[in-house]
């Protein structure tokens, strides 16, 4: 149960840093359907930056605390600069000329799964330092099961959960926060107020996109333990699912990423041996199906706040809406 | 009053700013598409050759030997431009309508699968165009139910349709994998083709009834569009609902309608993937060409006739890179990327056809300097 | 007194594609004045003022604040030059407090601390006796309360410049006199205040100085002291108008529509129809008046199957069968199979009478494009109309396959009433028809409308300008705040004046 639950909570993260992300890119009015490729190229940024360190310092093995805790730091710097070029594209092309931002979105998907793949093309042996990225605190096993549940996860899991805090502190109470909110709500407005429109829309992207970058590093150096897949997009996905079941608040995120983790990685968890009728596949099937569930969640919320209409728990009202201001 | 002149002193007049145009002609519209297809393939080649150190010339000569050196290649070209054409068909009706129909890839995976499950478990037992009509049907009804439940959402509660559709993408290729290992019994999760009862090969050409079916797809939703009564609405509704209120069109129903419209088209396409060419199904089958297909159908200007154009653009390059990636031995992904960058200067060429850069030129007398 | 110059503006001159919105204007605004803007609807006023608050760029001339050329970027810039406008849609956040909205965007160096803003804002709200609750949310308040909280935005940034454009038009008398008050207690502060409107005893109560703009272009600053409201009409409209709408007299009415106790609520549950009751007769023009806002739109829109009721009947007396029919919750589908030809010319002619994007013949097919069993559309007979239109009507379009957003508003206007017209109806409703064309479009509008009421059509004609109701109307009634607060059946009421409304 406890392996259960400390699973869920790490795969959870890496979804976690995705949903924070776009729905700070959200709370500016752009809805960034190219988190997936942004969460792609996150992750191999990250790990090509742990692997060209690593070829510079002779691998890892045996060196000393600061030389490991430069190559974390490197990584993850690396990876939030990959993802904020890769917002830099994407506002570029929606703030600054204006284009369609589904469209714009989905190219960037496309071309992050691409960049990506070409990336890490050449180099595996970013696995090798996976363990410094999930090393935990030493005592955290000689706690039971507090130090199981709260100290036993890496370094990233816990950066994780600061930011998704942090992003919930600065959007409800800061100034910062507030200007945001007015961005996505009703730019016009924002733009009325002497607020800046465009600095705060191509600022929330692309630091919405180096949060959700970060996600799709967690995903591979943490969850995966540096085996590089194919299958971060679709992670990104749920990460954008998460979004809309959180009704874009970062903090309730943290509860929803670790359900829709506990739900996307229970099959192996879950016994069906009371169903002998079936066939081994069939059993596969049938536990896998469960990976459904985050999506199915998503529609009910999305549904249940569309029928209950109440305002605060909208999507913000400029969603989706490009911002011209001599438009008329 | 002093310290303020200071600090509005900092306050400089930008040298230009952008203006709307008037007035957009053709010429000027195609010259700026022109333009930016010609920049995007010089940076992708730019690219290309870095990574391959390759003549750019050669590396452009493979693009053509990718997509016409071989009649094999050819026909995989059209096949490609049918597949990807279908389903751009299928969401236009819904973005003339402003419904933004991410859902593609969903409803004709629900159209492959409802395909396939009538493939696994009847195919064997009724004569084979009897199999095929009804098989067709249903596969059509399948992407017209998928397509439906968002819009029904929409149109009753105003639920955001982007997000919608865009789940259910994700529960449709779950429900496919379900099948797929569901009905497999070595447990590799991979179907077997199913040859006796799929669609037989028309003139030994086992593309061309596709290619066909979407060209006259091609066709039907042109004029549907620009001549029938329903497509009239669409633009109506698409283009303002209080004007389609006030005519006493019922916006609702036409939501649905289209939607029905929309996603019956893209659950024929799943009948052309799954029947038609591959026999078998898996979750990749339509590969995320949905989402493709709603760029070819926004770069079209949600004009059928234009997105063959489009089509063609798009399945071209993709083909070319694959030859390149084999040809000079670097990663597959080199066909994403170069089709990514194309997108990108497409979009993004749009703004300089609607806007001009304006250069200030005022009368500098009167200044207090 | 030595006046100061607060503002000036110098050849500012702004087009829009080939619309020119203001051409080569000059304007001077001194410290401590009140200067009213007077123009008709679609004159510029808005455009030019826009230019000042930052939200366009002019494509021309110069804008000096304080006797230094200001560049003017943005609405921040404005704010770095202490202008505040507060604007005629109001740019708030719906789903904010009226205390957040009013810091928003401001940066004054402090913590951020709601606390502490809530309780400057209080000051302010002190000073000048405004009554509101800074928590509520925008979304649940009322026009009013809204208005107050963009003039406090305003206030709060300490602007030096305000620019208010036309604030009255959505307020109550009562509530348009408190807020004269409270503009008059910013001029003591020494504020100069830009206003403005096109009601003229507004212009004359308030303003210290009157500039007229007409057609994009700057007529002439006077001091309201030394003129009076007829010269300035003059100005506005460039020639002296003897408004002079022919008006024959009704040939035997028949109670056409009867409207009896009409009442609805907006989505947010506010009552925006009270108990309206009225009858429109065949040959008569029937005039609604009131400041807009006060449920016209809805009401034209209930009658035409638009908006849904809370209580009341719509009777229609049919003139072919001599049925009455009741049209209370028909959608408008339902109204036209019953074979009532009843005509709407909404008030918002691009955004629902007319699609923007299309041409003249398929604007002309909104209507009947359904006729016909085929599947398909006929748009032959569309673009016939489409031609007899254009030709009747001198309509200005290159062709008649323009989309009709690229004409102009008086064409844009033809094409919608004569569209309108054309299915010979028996009731034609018309709200605010004449808003924002020039004179002789406005006499074309006048014209069709009085044919239709020779022809005994009952024509409702809502308007916002008493003197032309005055003079095209057989009868009026006054809605305000939702009620109809009165009628006049004027036999020979060509000299009856304004003086009842309110």
């Amino acid at each position: 149960m406890l392996t259960f639950i400390t699973s869920a909570i790490r795969f959870g993260m890496s979804l976690l840093c995705g949903s924070t992300g776009e729905t700070i890119t959200e709370k500016s009015g752009h809805l960034n359907l190219g988190i997936p490729g942004v969460m792609c190229v996150g992750a191999a940024s990250g790990c090509l930056a742990t692997s060209k360190y690593m070829a510079a310092v002779g691998g890892l093995t045996g060196k000393s605390f600061p030389v490991i805790f430069f190559c974390i730091l490197l990584s993850i710097l690396a990876c939030l600069i990959g993802g904020a070029l890769m917002g830099l594209i994407y506002s570029f092309l929606t703030v600054s000329l204006g284009a369609n931002q589904n469209v714009t979105g989905l190219a960037l998907t496309t071309f992050g799964v691409g960049v990506s793949s070409m990336m890490v093309a050449k180099t595996r042996d970013f696995v090798l330092a996976s363990r410094y990225f999930t090393a935990s605190l030493p005592f955290a096993r000689s706690l039971g099961w507090f130090g199981e549940l709260f100290l036993s996860y890496g370094v990233l899991i816990y950066i994780s959960i600061a930011i998704a805090i942090a992003a919930s502190i600065i959007l409800t109470r800061t100034r910062l926060g507030l200007q945001l909110r007015a961005v996505g709500e009703s730019p016009a407005t924002a733009d009325a107020a002497g607020i800046n429109v465009k600095a705060y829309r191509y600022g929330a992207t692309c630091v919405g996109c180096s949060i959700a970058a970060l996600g799709g590093f967690i995903y591979i150096m943490d969850n995966l333990e540096g085996n590089w897949e194919y299958t971060i997009d679709s992670i990104g996905w749920l990460a954008v699912a998460l979004v809309i079941f959180t009704v874009w608040k970062p903090v309730i995120g943290i509860f929803g990423s670790i359900i829709f983790g506990a739900l996307y990685i229970c099959s192996p968890f879950i016994s069906l041996s009371s169903f002998s009728n079936l066939t081994l596949n069939q059993m596969l099937a049938v536990k896998d199906l469960i990976k459904i569930l985050p999506y199915v969640v998503t529609i009910l919320v999305l549904v249940i706040t569309s029928i209950r209409n109440k305002r605060e728990n909208q999507a913000p009202a400029g969603l989706g809406v490009n911002y011209y201001r001599e438009d008329r | 009053m002093k310290k303020e002149n200071a600090i509005t002193r900092f306050i400089k007049e930008p040298p230009f700013h952008f203006v709307k145009r008037g007035e957009v002609t053709k010429k000027h519209a195609i010259l700026v598409r022109v333009c930016a297809i010609a920049a995007a393939l010089v940076l992708s080649a730019l690219i290309i050759v870095i990574l391959t150190g390759k003549n750019p010339f050669a590396v452009y000569g493979q693009f053509f030997i990718g997509n016409f050196g071989t009649p094999r290649r050819i026909w995989r070209l059209l096949q490609g431009m049918a597949i990807l054409l279908g389903l751009a068909l299928a969401v236009t009706p819904a973005f003339k309508m402003k419904f933004w129909n991410c859902g593609a890839e969903g409803q004709a995976l629900m159209g492959g699968l409802v395909g396939a499950i009538m493939m696994y478990n009847l195919g064997a037992s009724m004569p084979l165009p009897l199999f095929l009509i009804l098989t067709f049907i249903v596969c059509a009804l399948a992407g017209a139910v998928w397509a439906v439940i968002p819009a029904i959402f929409k149109a009753k509660w105003n639920t955001n349709e982007t997000l919608f559709t865009l789940m259910l993408n994700y529960i449709a290729i779950r429900l496919v994998s379900f099948f797929v290992m569901w009905v497999s019994t070595d447990g590799s999760a991979v179907l077997p083709p199913m040859d006796s009862c799929a669609m037989p090969a028309l003139f030994g050409q086992s593309y061309l009834f596709n290619i066909l079916l979407v060209t006259i797809l091609t066709a039907a939703l042109y004029i549907y569009l620009k001549y029938s009564k329903h497509g009239y609405e669409i633009s109506v509704v698409g283009e303002s609902e209080n004007t389609a209120r006030y005519i006493g069109i019922n916006v609702k129903s036409v939501i649905i309608r289209t939607m029905l419209v929309s996603g019956a088209i893209c659950g024929i396409v799943g009948f052309l993937l799954v029947v038609s060419t591959d026999h078998t199904i898996n979750a990749n089958t339509v590969g995320g060409q949905g989402f493709t297909a709603i760029m070819v159908s926004w770069l079209a200007k949600f004009n059928p006739l234009y997105m063959i154009l489009t089509s063609f653009l798009l399945i071209f390059l993709k083909n070319g890179a694959s030859q390149i990636s084999t040809a000079y031995r670097i990663d597959s992904s080199i066909s994403d990327i170069v089709t990514a960058i194309i997108l990108f200067f497409i979009i993004g060429c749009e703004f300089f056809i609607q806007f001009k850069i304006q250069f200030r030129h005022r009368e500098k007398k009167g200044e207090n300097k | 007194m030595e006046k100061e110059i607060a503002l000036e503006l110098r050849h500012i001159t702004k087009t829009f594609g080939s619309v020119v919105a203001n051409k080569d204007v000059d304007l001077t605004l001194y410290k401590g004045e009140i200067l009213a803007i007077l123009g008709e609807n679609g004159s510029g006023k808005t455009t030019l003022m826009n230019m000042i608050s930052g939200i366009y760029t002019p494509d021309d001339g110069q804008i000096f604040v304080n006797g230094e050329e200001a560049f003017i970027n943005s609405p921040k810039d404005a704010f770095t030059y202490r202008i505040g406008m507060i604007h005629q849609h109001f740019k708030l956040v719906d789903v904010f407090s009226a205390a957040e909205n009013i810091v928003l965007g401001v940066k004054d160096g402090t913590k951020f601390n709601m606390r502490d803003y809530t309780k400057r804002i209080t000051e302010i709200t002190e000073k000048y006796g405004f009554r509101i609750d800074l928590q509520k949310k925008i979304h649940e308040m009322s026009v009013s309360e809204k208005q107050t909280v963009e003039i406090l935005k305003v206030l709060y940034r300490g602007a030096d410049i305000l620019i208010l454009d036309e604030p009255t038009a959505v307020l109550t008398p009562q509530e348009t006199s408190k807020l004269f008050d409270v503009l008059r207690k910013m001029r003591e502060d020494g504020k100069s205040i830009i206003i403005i409107t096109h009601k003229m005893h507004e212009v004359m109560s308030i303003s210290d100085r009157v500039a007229i703009i007409r057609r994009g272009e700057h007529i002439a600053t006077v001091e309201t002291a030394k003129t009076d409201e007829n010269a300035l009409t003059e100005m506005m409209v460039g020639k002296k108008v003897s408004l002079n709408i022919h008006r024959s007299e009704p040939e035997n009415p028949v109670d056409r529509l009867i409207v009896s106790g009409l009442s609805a609520k907006n989505s947010e549950g506010v009552p925006v129809l009270d108990n309206v009751s009225f009858t429109a007769r065949s040959g008569e023009i029937l005039g609604i008046a009131g400041i807009a806002g006060s449920g016209q739109r809805e009401l034209l829109e209930a009658i035409a199957g638009l908006y849904r009721l809370d209580g009341g009947d719509i009777t229609y007396n049919d003139p072919a069968s001599g049925k009455a029919e009741n049209l209370r919750d028909k959608t408008p589908i339902q109204i036209r199979d019953l074979g009532v030809r009843l005509s709407f010319v909404p008030e918002d002619r691009l955004g629902m009478g007319l699609v923007g994007n299309m041409d003249i013949i398929d604007n002309m097919m909104l209507r009947s494009y359904k006729s016909g069993k085929s599947a398909f559309l006929d748009r032959k007979p569309s673009r016939e109309l489409s031609d007899r239109l254009v030709t009747g009507l001198e309509v200005v379009t290159p062709s008649i396959t323009t989309p009709v957003r690229k004409l102009s508003g008086g064409n844009v206007q033809k094409i919608l009433v004569g569209r309108e017209i054309s299915s010979s109806p028996t009731v034609l409703m018309a709200a605010y028809p004449v808003r924002g064309l020039d004179i002789n479009s406005s006499y074309t509008i006048y014209n069709l409308l009085n044919k239709q009421k020779e022809s005994g059509v009952a024509v409702i004609f809502v308007g916002e300008d008493l003197d032309v109701l005055v003079e095209l109307c057989d009868r009026i009634i006054v809605i305000n705040g939702g009620r109809d607060r009165g009628r006049q059946a004027h036999d020979k009421g060509r000299n009856r004046t304004a003086d009842d409304e309110g």
